[in-house]
């Protein structure tokens, strides 16, 4: 596939690798300073009460105790100032209270106080010295129970955005949108088949396995310096400067390395709190969250309830498509109902649809951005439907999918046409894939397949590439590393230069030191910091050019460059030979780029699962599962693989077990990774991949960004599975044991269901 | 001339038309030439010389990061997208 | 505060001493005190096995040890893994098979791993993954590293055949 190119598309080991596997790599949680404090966050016991006092005396007065600080110590938000800290744009009162609660807490896990000590275990008996005097409040936990008239109202002054207009309503519904295309009803009033649900499903959490953590430093010039694990080291920056006042120059954030965040590391919560301790204790702070503190006090995934509707002719064409979406955004607006709604209907060229979409506030965590955030959630809905529509039409659901499938022009309900597309080349290497055709191989066995879409996203990114004098460089880049993008990275620059992967040594460097860098998220990274690495090396290849026709007295045009070896009238010198002598010519090559690039493509995704489902128990087995996504151009393939495997399991994961599971007065009762189970290497089959490749025409390589769409399709693909096995229609996540025997009881005990 | 699509809850303000075509080569001057066929129009689109928080432009298929001075050329498309930034909603109470 | 224990233990081969707090964890002690920051936290509960090391051989969540157990006991962490200067073969297979996305589990994995290659040459898939079922990975879906345990078990049994 690959074949004019020597490096992009070969499997070099990681420029990370031996500090991983050692031990040596510093994490954020790894970080320590000479005097260091260490922080403990308090959290609210209530899902939602009013705050009446605070009493710190008790703690401040421990033994061992430094500081203590409370939302008074933070300044106050102005009203109705909106910041982009690379999530889009949300009021800074919002940020500022889920760092720390004021007035009133909206979760149980809501932050409300901090405490610096000289261990972190007297910082946590401090802390359960402070009094706090709450009135409790009624709590509104599911989107449904929140939006109906007379629900505990979260924000008294938020005003429901109904179809773009401000109203005078007070709800906690931020915002209802729609997006028409055609007729619906008219589309309908056309169809012969028509197949409809309703669809639940559960919050779940991101769960990498590194906490989040944080190390601030409010140094005795007034400069902030804070050492984290994030997937932004420029958003820790604007939002730290936000929250804490202060204009961003003031603040450097050192991005250490990071153990997973999958969308759930953009958000700050630990930073600002870390500096204000610091502030008061002139010592550097350091705060880690325990694992209870990751599921109750950060980022889930919106819980959501979606209706969705499809019509169709009798020969299999899709011709009008529903979609009602309500997602929860936790404590604060921004549920990503967005996304969700833009996703619901991407694969199929449908020409009637509308969608509407509701962002509702209830009393859990404040979410995050979740892999594809939005687009799992709403796939479920629609690909378990384009498996009934499958079955009562008779036809294969791949080729269902098929007839149907966006193309190059296809316009989505929300707007804009698709730019070219690999969706109909996923769906014709699921179709020819040996796993598509293989016998199930026993009883209670059934197949399922979906597909999947997410954008992708382009934001800025900047790198320089400096020459060293033994013929290799170093690129610098402020993309944090979460799973070996300094390599896919350093790939593209090496091949630029005609270099080996090794000869570009790539580091991730403090805000200070390069120019601003959007998240590690949106499947950016490869396609976004992999273009300003190419330009970046094109810079370099201009000046060698120049060097070498100094060295030679030729003119600079006459300069060719080929594979990394510069020629001009009989000169010839590898990059090597002239980077050894750009000393003698007019001293360092320094290239640089920043982007901001368009072309984005986005990414399809396919899922085929192999599930058993043991009649007795409920429990459903994966026993062979297939992932199937264009790449647009794998950069590095295995690197590509291991973004499918591992979106592949989180989606299982999510399809099959994880919940947050609630009681009645808003306190998660599975907050532990044993209560909340992940899928470990004993629940699982080898997960097999295929990479398509569609060149993204735009991008120099033709990268798309493959981090998130594998994670959509596996839900709907195991509910359709689990049909195919058990007989039963899965109308909500999780569908673990007990759902799936209900399920098959009340088939049981009701023929016609 | 790009071609414009106008979203569904400010059609009100174009007698229903799902698109209508404006002159200018980047959004802020197809924003202006808008406002002056379809008085109202430029308002709820633009607030204080920027895109509103809740609306997103898309030239060509493709969200813009930088709004209204992204270029717009003759025969493109361009769409006003609601409640989408980032990949995350905008949102303003 | 508490007083503190005096502790002499073995760690990675080498005699070491430390002072802890009753309470403190094997972990806390290793990452804090000691400057062995390789074994992570990520839960503190046993449940995540980021945190894996072994202890007289045994393998432990060294979260739910304490310190003062590590007494004349001869403990083993990721740092002590590679062979000098030369990457152990499970070290150079995870690498080879990018079996880590992020790296956070990697030491525990690594830990883990090598005791059961040390007690099993030749364990199939199923008692690999059995083994491994008390370290957490969520980025890779565990498929890469099995594959790096099968191929490092290979190499080892063929360098000792």
């Amino acid at each position: 596939m690959s074949t004019q190119y020597t490096v992009v598309g070969t499997r070099p080991v990681r420029h990370d690798g031996a500090d991983k596997v050692t031990g040596r790599a510093i994490y954020g949680g790894d970080f320590t300073a000479a005097g260091l404090l260490h922080g403990f966050i308090l959290r609210s016991p209530h899902a939602h009460a009013a705050i009446k006092r605070i009493d710190v005396s008790k703690a401040t007065a421990y033994p061992g105790v430094k500081a203590v600080v409370t939302a008074d110590d933070m300044p106050p938000a102005p009203g109705d100032k909106i910041v982009d800290l690379g999530e889009g744009e949300t009021p800074l009162s919002y940020v500022r209270g889920n760092v720390l609660a004021s007035g009133k807490v909206l979760y149980k896990g809501h932050a409300v106080a901090a405490v610096a000590a000289v261990n972190p275990h007297v910082a946590e008996e401090a802390a359960r010295l402070i009094e706090i005097d709450y009135e409790v409040l009624p709590c509104t936990l599911t989107a449904p129970d929140a939006m109906r008239d007379g629900a505990p109202i979260l924000h008294a002054d938020l005003r429901m955005k109904e179809l773009g207009q401000k109203t005078d309503r007070v709800s906690n519904i931020s915002d209802h949108f729609r997006h028409v295309m055609g007729d619906a009803e008219k589309g309908f009033a056309e169809a012969e088949v028509v197949v409809e649900g309703e669809f639940n499903t559960s919050t779940v959490h991101q769960g990498y396995i590194e906490p989040h953590n944080a190390t601030a430093l409010w140094n005795n010039d007034g400069r902030i310096h804070v050492w984290c694990s994030t997937q932004g080291s420029f958003v820790v920056r604007d939002a730290t400067a936000c929250v804490l006042d202060q204009p961003v120059s003031q603040v450097k954030v050192t991005p250490l390395e990071i153990g997973g965040g999958f969308g759930g590391k953009i958000p700050v919560y630990l930073e600002p709190v870390a500096a204000l301790l610091s502030k008061k204790t002139g010592r550097p702070v350091r705060i880690l969250m325990s694992r209870q503190d990751v599921f109750e006090g950060t980022g889930p995934t919106p819980g959501s309830h979606l209706k969705v509707k499809i019509g169709a002719r009798r020969d299999g064409k899709i011709v009008a498509a529903q979609a009602w979406l309500a997602y929860e955004a936790g404590a604060y607006p921004g549920a990503m109902v967005g996304p969700g709604a833009m996703c619901v209907f991407a694969a199929y060229d449908i020409a009637n649809v509308v969608i509407d979409g509701y962002d509702v506030v209830v009393n859990k965590p404040s979410t995050a951005a979740y892999r594809a955030p939005g687009a799992t959630n709403a796939a479920f809905a629609t690909e378990t439907l384009m498996d009934e529509l499958a079955a009562k039409l008779g036809m294969d659901p791949i080729e269902l999918r098929l007839a149907n499938a966006a193309k190059e022009g296809t316009r989505r309900a929300d707007g804009p046409k698709f730019r070219k597309i690999g969706c109909v080349e996923v769906l014709q290497a699921m179709k020819n894939h040996p796993h598509y055709s293989a016998p199930l191989g026993g009883p209670n066995r059934g197949r399922g397949v979906a597909i999947g879409f997410w954008f992708n996203v382009g934001l800025p990114s900047s790198c320089t590439i400096s020459v060293n004098a033994d013929g290799t460089v170093n690129l610098v880049e402020g993309s944090t590393d979460i799973g070996g993008t300094r390599t896919s990275v350093a790939m593209q620059a090496a091949e630029v230069l005609g270099l080996r992967a090794e000869e570009v040594l790539p580091t991730v460097v403090d805000t200070d030191s390069v120019g601003f860098t959007g998240v590690t998220g949106g499947s950016r990274t490869t396609f976004a910091t992999g273009w300003a690495a190419h330009d970046a090396a094109q810079d370099v290849v201009r000046q060698m050019k120049e060097r070498a026709a100094k060295l030679w007295e030729a003119a600079p045009e006459s300069v060719t460059c080929e594979r990394g070896v510069y020629q001009s009238n009989g000169h010839s010198a590898t990059f090597r030979e002239l980077a050894a002598r750009i000393g003698e010519t007019s001293g360092p090559v320094v290239g640089r780029a920043a982007v901001n690039p368009r072309g984005v493509g986005g990414s399809f995704a396919g899922a085929i699962a192999d599930v058993e489902v043991d009649p007795e128990t409920g429990k459903t087995t994966v026993v062979r599962f297939t992932s199937v996504q264009d790449a647009g151009r794998a950069i590095h393939p295995s690197y590509v693989e291991g973004q499918m495997q591992g979106g592949s399991v989180q989606g299982i994961g999510w399809a099959l077990n994880e919940e947050y599971f609630m009681n009645g007065s808003g306190a998660m009762v599975n907050s532990s990774l044993l209560d909340y189970r992940m899928p470990t290497a004993l629940d699982l089959p080898m997960i097999d991949t295929q990479i398509v490749e569609v060149p993204n025409p735009a991008h120099p390589f033709g990268v798309r960004g493959v981090g998130e769409a594998n994670i959509v399709p596996p839900p709907a693909a195991l509910a359709n599975a689990i049909h195919a096995a058990a007989g039963v229609r899965m109308r909500r996540l999780p569908m673990n044991p007990p759902a799936v025997m209900e399920a098959i009881w009340r088939k049981s005990t009701s023929p016609d269901s | 001339m790009a071609q414009v699509y106008i979203p569904g809850l400010l059609r009100e303000l174009t007698g229903g038309r799902e698109t209508v075509e404006a002159e200018g080569s980047t959004v802020r001057q197809v924003v202006e030439s808008l406002g002056r066929v379809y008085p109202g129009l430029a308002e709820r689109l633009v607030e204080q010389g920027r895109l509103r928080p809740n609306i997103s432009v898309a030239v060509d298929g493709e969200i813009s990061s930088i709004g209204l001075l992204e270029e717009v050329a003759a025969g493109s498309e361009v769409h006003f997208i609601t409640a989408i930034k980032g990949g995350r909603c905008a949102r303003r109470s | 505060m508490q007083s503190k224990v005096h502790v002499q233990t073995t760690i990675n081969g080498e005699p070491r001493e430390f002072l802890c707090e009753p309470r403190q964890s094997l972990l806390e002690c290793l990452r804090d005190t000691l400057g062995l920051t390789g074994t992570k936290e990520g839960c503190n509960d046993g449940n995540c096995g980021a945190c894996t090391v072994t202890m007289d051989g045994r393998v432990v969540t060294s979260c739910l040890v304490l310190g003062v157990e590590a007494a004349g006991a001869e403990v083993t962490t990721v740092e002590g893994i590679a062979r000098g200067s030369a990457l152990h073969p499970l070290q150079r297979a995870f690498l080879e098979n990018a079996a880590l996305q992020c790296g956070i589990c990697t030491p525990g994995f690594l830990v883990a791993a090598n005791a059961l290659l040390e007690a099993e040459p030749d364990p199939d898939e199923q008692r690999i993954r059995l083994w491994l079922a008390n370290n957490l990975c969520r980025c890779t879906g565990y498929d890469k590293i099995i594959r790096a345990v099968q191929q490092a078990a290979r190499e080892m049994r063929g360098a000792n055949a």
